[in-house]
This record gives structure tokens, C-alpha cells and sequence, in this order.
């Protein structure tokens, strides 16, 4: 049971982003570097923010607080991970010479580091609890709620994918100074932290979370470039209209160019 | 060879192009398509197959003459910087490839640690120490405890610098057969002793049966095949795979034999020595390094991990050195209980002045092969002509020389070597000593002894920060830099940060599964 448990929760949480990592990511190892550090501001993030937890004795047991001001840190970092990245284009650009994909696009670098945050973030989250899953024992044997295991769970996965979003909006919402798109990402970034703040009111906390990531990520997809339009074509499996054909002049396939 | 290969075939085409449309010009001054240099071809031709000449054509006045020369010289001096600049661009690109190619076998040597420290108790289980630890932290008081590991420390940096000095001295009177000796014992001790612990307590930790002949024949096998992969040839992969094993096991010897503040210090501890050793121009590593630089000889190379090996036999200059490079000497002492302290010398090949480069790269092949052979003679053929093979991988910083290296000097021997570059441009690879591996093992295998798997992610993250760190200074500055400092100070940093201040947050949030 509990290594059974390790592994489904372990692969619930760490899956999808895992699936996202090898599809997107393992090929361009600037991706792989970009994702690395993105992870190493986030902890950053959460080093100062625990620094403040520690030094501001009397307001330990309010949970409340600390996660608040960890919020504004994550967010802060992120900010700060933005302006780094948008200093080092100039490298950037050179040393992706093969691949202008990831100048060109700049939701790949935002879409690279939300991933980046939001593995660490999960990765802090649930590995102790995974650990914890390990041993023996029985959830719940005092009272508490049966479903921790799999309330934390998806949970993190929610948190996962809504770190993905909030990189996108944020980074988008920079480029383009919607500062609007911003203060929505710190807003809903505080609202899904105190949603969970109702924990262990499992039955009611992970919906709520769950639809945070669903509206999120509606947005996120719009900012990014999504449209009906898009997405009808990409449900379509002949890829005629959108097919560029730079190569090639000499071809004399006449459906390649429609 | 990489920056020296589209460098050299540019020149070479270059320059070609340049004599032929340049001799052709003189000659035929009378036609102006000679302007064109993609077309020597029209030089070459005399009259009816050459594209014709614009009508309205007259002899060339000799300012205008001197114009086209200034005009091609200009062109010729545009093209080679804007080849430097891709030679920047390509070492900057192969860059990221390296890193990754060194974040891969780091986090898999991590990984073996952390997966044995938390499954088999044997290596976090106390109670014997090294002979090297007199102090073994068993006073109540925390101070008394961290003068012992401090003094405990200084002991193994006293045993380090001796016999970094030692083998400097060996190295120095070409006693290559004692040092060659001791690598041997070094290995052989890693291969055989240390595994056939480490198979019997991981049998023992799971509580699996297995009988001595069993035993004995994998140990045997693997060991054999180890030897000869790491000391002759063999696959690339399993080479690798064996040096990331060695280096684990040596990491657990580290975690399981050294008291608990002695781990934190002995690290602190090395990083300077490792700083101090590689830059200051007195350094031990340093002349060690540059001894090996002015005979043309490889640095111990069964104990670096290189990301590639080439195994040509053809090779052209073999001016610089290795990158990043350490070397991790395994000295063995009287068995006993006395484990092998490995010989941290974490020496980074100082990437040669462009002077000192140069002279080697046009006369290094024939000499080269004659002391290939002088060198098969003294019976370290083999494992020398690897060694080089190894080095001649690891050009890619020096991007300092080939703007001198396009000489046309270089031209004419680099032509019937060409295909062969080629192949060196694609293999380009980089290489780490095996100390580092070790010493980052054993940052992430203590952290994570404690049971505690927030502070061993967050060392992992930081020490690969770190070795991010370390090689783009390596691009930028483009010499050679030890690789421990800011590794072990992030990872250092990072673990004490994260254990004092994180876990008692992380605990309270996961407690009420509070997320943020």
C-alpha cells in the first residue's frame, strides 16, 4: 500500500509536468538551463520569505501571514527572474543561434520558467509527504481526514500547472504592460493560497483551486495567443492551411501551397 | 580543433579564393567579373566558357586597381571577424550543450548517493572513522564539537597538500611509473574492495541472500571490465558510467567515514584549497598543470570524465588543455581500516596564452607521433595516446588562439587534416575531474542523511547553479577555474539556510496544508 501510494501520488503530481518537461523541454538545453534557474529563484523566494517567517516571532502561528508574504515573494522573484531574463537576451539570442524559436516566441522562455517555478514549488510541496508515504502508518487515525494524501496531491498538481499560467500572463503581461494581466496574477496567486488556508476542508478546497487553475489558464492561453480560430484548426488533422513551405522552390507540388 | 575547423576551412577556401581571384586579376586586369570571389572559376577560364565580361570594358587605371585590393581586403577582413564572431557564438553555443552534458552525469552521481544513503542505514551508521579524524564529536558541548572538526580538517588539508606536493615531485622527475602504480592500486581498491561492500550491504539492506560464488563473479567481472574501461578503451558510455560509480562509491566512503561537523568543514575546507591551488600562480595544481603543458602530455586521464573521447589516430595539434578539468587521485595507504583518502587535487588546466599555443600547433605532429612512439617503448602507449585523444576533445576554450591559428601556416597542414577536424568540430566535449564529482555527492548525500528532502533538493539546485556559474565564467574569462568553490559555497549556504530557516516553514505549511 504505502509504496503503491508512493508512486500513484508521486506520479500524479510529477507526471504532467514531467510529460511537459520531455516533450518541450529535454531536446533544447538552453530550455534545460533556463528551467534550472528559474527553480533556483523560486528558491530563493522562499528562503526570504521563510527569513521573514523566523524573524517576526509573535506572528508565527497565524500561518495566514507567512503564507502571504511568501506570495508576494514568489511573485517578486518572479519580477526579478523577468528582468534578468530580459537583460540577458543579448547573450540569449547569440547562443541560440539554431533554434530562433526561443527569441522569436517569448511565451517559450515565460511558459520554460512558470514550469521552472512550478516544479520547485510542487517538488517543496509533496516530497516530504511522499517520503512520509513511505513508511508505515495509517492517515487519519486520530480524526484527521483519510484524503490528505490525495487532497495534497492534486492539490500540488493544481499549484504545478497554475505557476505554468501565471508565468505566461506575467511575462506576456510585462512585454505588453497590461498591467492589469499582473495585478490578476498576484491576485489569483493570493486567492488560491487562501483557499487552501480552508484545508482540511478537502471536498470544498480543491475544487475551488482547481477552478482558479481553470480560469487561469483560459487566460493564460488567450494571452498567449489562442483563439477559436486556432483551436478548431488544431483539431483538424490536415495541417493545409498552416504549413509553411520555405524550402524548396523548384517543387513542383502544387498542394503545398495551399 | 572545433573553433579551429570552420576557422581553418574558411581560411583555407578564404584564402584560396583570394589567390585565385587575386592572380587572376593581375593578369586579366581587362575583366571586371573578377570582382565576384565566389567565382575563381572566371579567373580561371580564358575567354569563351568564362561568363562574358560587361560591355563598355577598359583596362583598369592603377587607383582603381588599388581600390578593388583595398576593396577585397576589406571584404577578407570583414569575413574574418565576422568569423571570430561566429567562433565566439559557437563556443557560447556549444556553451549550454556542455552544461548539460555535465548536469546529466553530476545529477546521476547524486542520485546513486542519495539513493543508497536513504535505503541502506550502513552508510549513515556511525562509529568508525578514519585514522585522518582523531576528533570524533563525541563531547556534549556543540563548541568543543566543531573545534574537533575544524582541527579534523586541517588534518585531511594537511594530508592533502603533502601529497599533492608528492606527486608534483614524481610528476617533475618523470617517475611515471610509481604514479601510474598508484593509480592502479587507487582503482583497483575502488573496484573490487569497495564494490564488493557495497553489493553486501545493499544485500544486506534489503535483506536478499546471495552466495559467495555469485558474488564473486559479478564482483570480478565488473571489476575487470571497469579496469579496462577506465584505464585502456571501451565504450564511451560505459566509461562514463563507471567513473560516476567510482566516484559515488567514494563519496559514500566520505559520508559514512567522516564525523558530522568534519563533513561540512572538510568541505568548506577544500574549496578554498581548490581555489587557492588552481589561481595562484604558485599553486600546486597550477604547475603541475603546466608542467604537463610543456611536455605535451596528458594529466592523468583516468580520472577525469570527459564527455567524449575521440579515437582518432590522426591528431593534430595538441596545444592546450582541458576546461574545467580535476584530477581525483586515489591514494591507497596500508589497507587496514584506513580507507583510501582520495587526493582532492582539484587542478584545472590554465587555458595556454595565445603565444604559448601557437608554436605547438604547427610542430605538435610529428612530434607528437614520435613520442607516441618513445612513449609505447616506456610501456605508456595506450594509456597516454587516450589521454591525449582526451585533451585534443576539450578545445573548445580556445577561442583565444584561432584568430592567430588561421595563419596560412596552419592552412597547409590543416588541409590534409581536414576531414579529420571535421570530425573533431562534431565530438567537442568537455570534462570535470572526479574530486568534484565527488565533493558535490557529498554535499547532496549528508543533506539528504538527515532525512529531510527539501534541503537535499534545494543543495541539488544550488550546486547545479553553481557548476552553471563556474563554466560561464569559463566562456567568459576562457581559463582555467576550479570547479568546487561556488558550487560547495552555494550548496554550503543553501543547506544551512534551508535547515535553519525553510524546514520550520515548510514544516508548519505542510502541517496545515497550506499551500503558497
Amino acid at each position: 500500500m504505502t509504496v503503491a501510494q508512493f508512486f500513484g501520488c508521486g506520479m500524479i503530481t510529477f507526471g504532467p509536468p514531467l510529460v511537459l518537461f520531455i516533450i518541450t523541454m529535454a531536446k533544447d538545453p538552453i530550455r534545460v538551463i533556463m528551467l534550472v534557474a528559474s527553480s533556483f529563484f523560486w528558491l530563493l523566494s522562499l528562503l526570504f520569505s521563510s527569513m521573514l517567517y523566523k524573524v517576526v516571532g509573535p506572528l508565527q502561528p497565524y500561518l495566514a501571514f507567512g503564507a502571504l508574504f511568501s506570495v508576494l515573494f514568489q511573485e517578486f522573484f518572479r519580477l526579478l527572474w523577468f528582468m534578468l531574463i530580459r537583460k540577458a537576451e543579448v547573450g540569449l539570442k547569440k547562443v541560440s543561434e539554431d533554434n530562433l524559436e526561443i527569441i522569436e516566441n517569448k511565451h517559450i522562455l515565460a511558459y520554460v520558467s512558470g514550469v521552472g517555478f512550478g516544479l520547485i514549488s510542487g517538488a517543496f510541496a509533496l516530497v516530504n509527504v511522499l517520503a512520509d508515504m513511505t513508511g508505515p502508518g495509517t492517515v487519519g487515525l486520530y480524526g484527521d481526514s483519510p484524503s490528505f494524501f490525495i487532497a495534497t496531491t492534486f492539490t500540488s498538481l493544481a499549484f504545478i500547472f497554475l505557476h505554468v499560467c501565471w508565468g505566461v500572463i506575467f511575462f506576456a503581461a510585462m512585454h505588453t504592460r497590461r498591467y492589469l494581466l499582473i495585478a490578476y496574477v498576484i491576485m489569483s496567486h493570493l486567492l488560491a493560497s487562501a483557499i487552501t488556508l480552508l484545508n482540511p476542508l478537502y471536498a470544498v478546497t480543491v475544487p475551488l483551486v482547481w477552478l482558479v487553475l481553470v480560469v487561469t489558464a483560459v487566460i493564460a492561453l488567450c494571452v498567449a495567443g489562442v483563439s477559436p480560430a486556432s483551436v478548431r484548426n488544431s483539431l483538424k488533422f490536415s495541417d493545409r492551411a498552416y504549413r509553411v513551405d520555405a524550402v524548396d522552390v523548384g517543387a513542383t507540388d502544387s498542394r503545398a501551397h495551399l | 580543433m572545433d573553433g579551429h575547423v570552420s576557422i581553418e576551412d574558411h581560411s583555407v577556401e578564404d584564402g584560396s579564393r583570394t589567390r585565385n581571384s587575386g592572380a587572376a586579376k593581375e593578369p586579366r586586369a581587362t575583366n571586371p567579373s573578377d570582382n565576384d570571389p565566389s567565382t575563381p572559376m572566371a579567373a580561371e577560364g580564358a575567354g569563351g566558357p568564362t561568363p562574358q565580361p560587361p560591355p563598355g570594358r577598359r583596362p583598369l587605371t592603377e587607383e582603381e586597381r588599388a581600390a578593388r585590393l583595398e576593396q577585397r581586403r576589406q571584404r577578407d577582413r570583414e569575413h574574418m571577424e565576422r568569423q571570430l564572431e561566429e567562433e565566439e557564438e559557437l563556443v557560447l553555443k556549444y556553451g549550454a550543450q556542455h552544461v548539460i552534458k555535465l548536469f546529466i552525469p553530476v545529477s546521476l552521481c547524486m542520485l546513486v548517493v542519495v539513493a543508497t544513503v536513504a535505503s541502506v542505514t550502513f552508510y549513515s551508521e556511525k562509529g568508525i572513522y578514519l585514522l585522518y579524524t582523531p576528533f570524533h564529536e563525541t563531547s556534549d558541548s556543540v563548541a568543543k564539537n566543531v573545534m574537533g572538526a575544524f582541527v579534523n580538517a586541517f588534518i585531511i588539508l594537511a594530508l592533502v597538500v603533502v601529497l599533492t606536493f608528492f606527486l608534483i615531485l614524481l610528476y617533475k622527475f618523470r617517475c611515471y611509473k610509481i604514479i601510474h602504480g598508484w593509480l592502479i592500486i587507487s582503482s583497483l581498491l575502488l573496484l573490487f574492495f569497495f564494490t564488493l561492500l557495497y553489493l553486501m550491504e545493499l544485500l544486506r539492506g534489503y535483506n536478499i541472500g546471495l552466495d559467495w560464488i555469485t558474488v564473486s563473479l559479478i564482483v570480478w567481472n565488473f571489476g575487470v571490465m571497469g579496469m579496462v574501461c577506465i584505464h585502456w578503451q571501451g565504450p564511451l558510455r560505459l566509461q562514463q558510467a563507471y567513473l560516476i560509480f567510482v566516484a559515488s562509491l567514494m563519496s559514500l566512503m566520505f559520508i559514512k567515514y567522516l564525523p558530522e561537523y568534519t563533513v561540512w568543514v572538510v568541505l568548506a575546507v577544500i574549496s578554498v584549497w581548490d581555489l587557492v591551488a588552481v589561481l595562484c600562480p604558485k599553486g600546486p595544481l597550477r604547475i603541475l598543470v603546466e608542467t604537463a603543458q610543456e611536455r605535451n602530455e596528458p594529466i592523468f586521464p583516468a580520472l577525469i570524465y570527459s564527455s567524449n573521447i575521440l579515437y582518432s589516430s590522426l591528431t593534430m595539434a595538441e596545444s592546450s588543455t582541458p576546461s574545467t578539468s580535476t584530477t581525483d587521485n586515489g591514494g591507497s595507504h596500508d589497507g587496514g581500516e584506513a580507507v583510501a583518502d582520495p587526493l582532492q587535487q582539484d587542478h584545472h588546466a590554465p587555458a595556454p596564452a595565445g603565444g604559448v599555443g601557437r608554436p605547438t600547433i604547427s610542430t605538435a605532429p610529428s612530434s607528437s607521433r614520435r613520442r607516441r612512439s618513445s612513449e609505447a617503448e616506456a610501456g605508456f602507449g595506450p594509456e597516454w595516446e587516450a589521454g591525449r585523444q582526451q585533451r585534443e576533445a576539450a578545445r573548445q576554450r580556445r577561442v583565444a588562439e584561432h584568430g592567430e591559428a588561421s595563419a596560412p601556416d596552419v592552412a597547409g597542414g590543416g588541409g590534409a587534416q581536414q576531414p579529420q577536424e571535421e570530425e573533431d568540430e562534431e565530438e567537442r566535449g568537455v570534462k570535470l575531474g572526479l574530486g568534484d564529482f565527488i565533493f558535490y555527492s557529498v554535499l547532496v548525500g549528508k543533506a539528504s542523511s538527515y532525512g529531510d528532502w527539501n534541503t537535499t533538493i534545494a543543495c541539488f539546485i544550488a550546486i547545479l547553479i553553481g557548476l552553471c556559474l563556474t563554466l560561464i565564467m569559463l566562456a567568459i574569462f576562457k581559463k582555467a577555474l576550479p570547479a568546487l568553490p561556488i558550487s560547495i559555497t552555494f550548496g554550503l549556504i543553501f543547506y544551512f539556510a534551508t535547515s535553519y530557516f525553510v524546514v520550520p516553514f515548510a514544516e508548519n505549511l505542510a502541517s496545515e496544508q497550506v499551500f503558497i
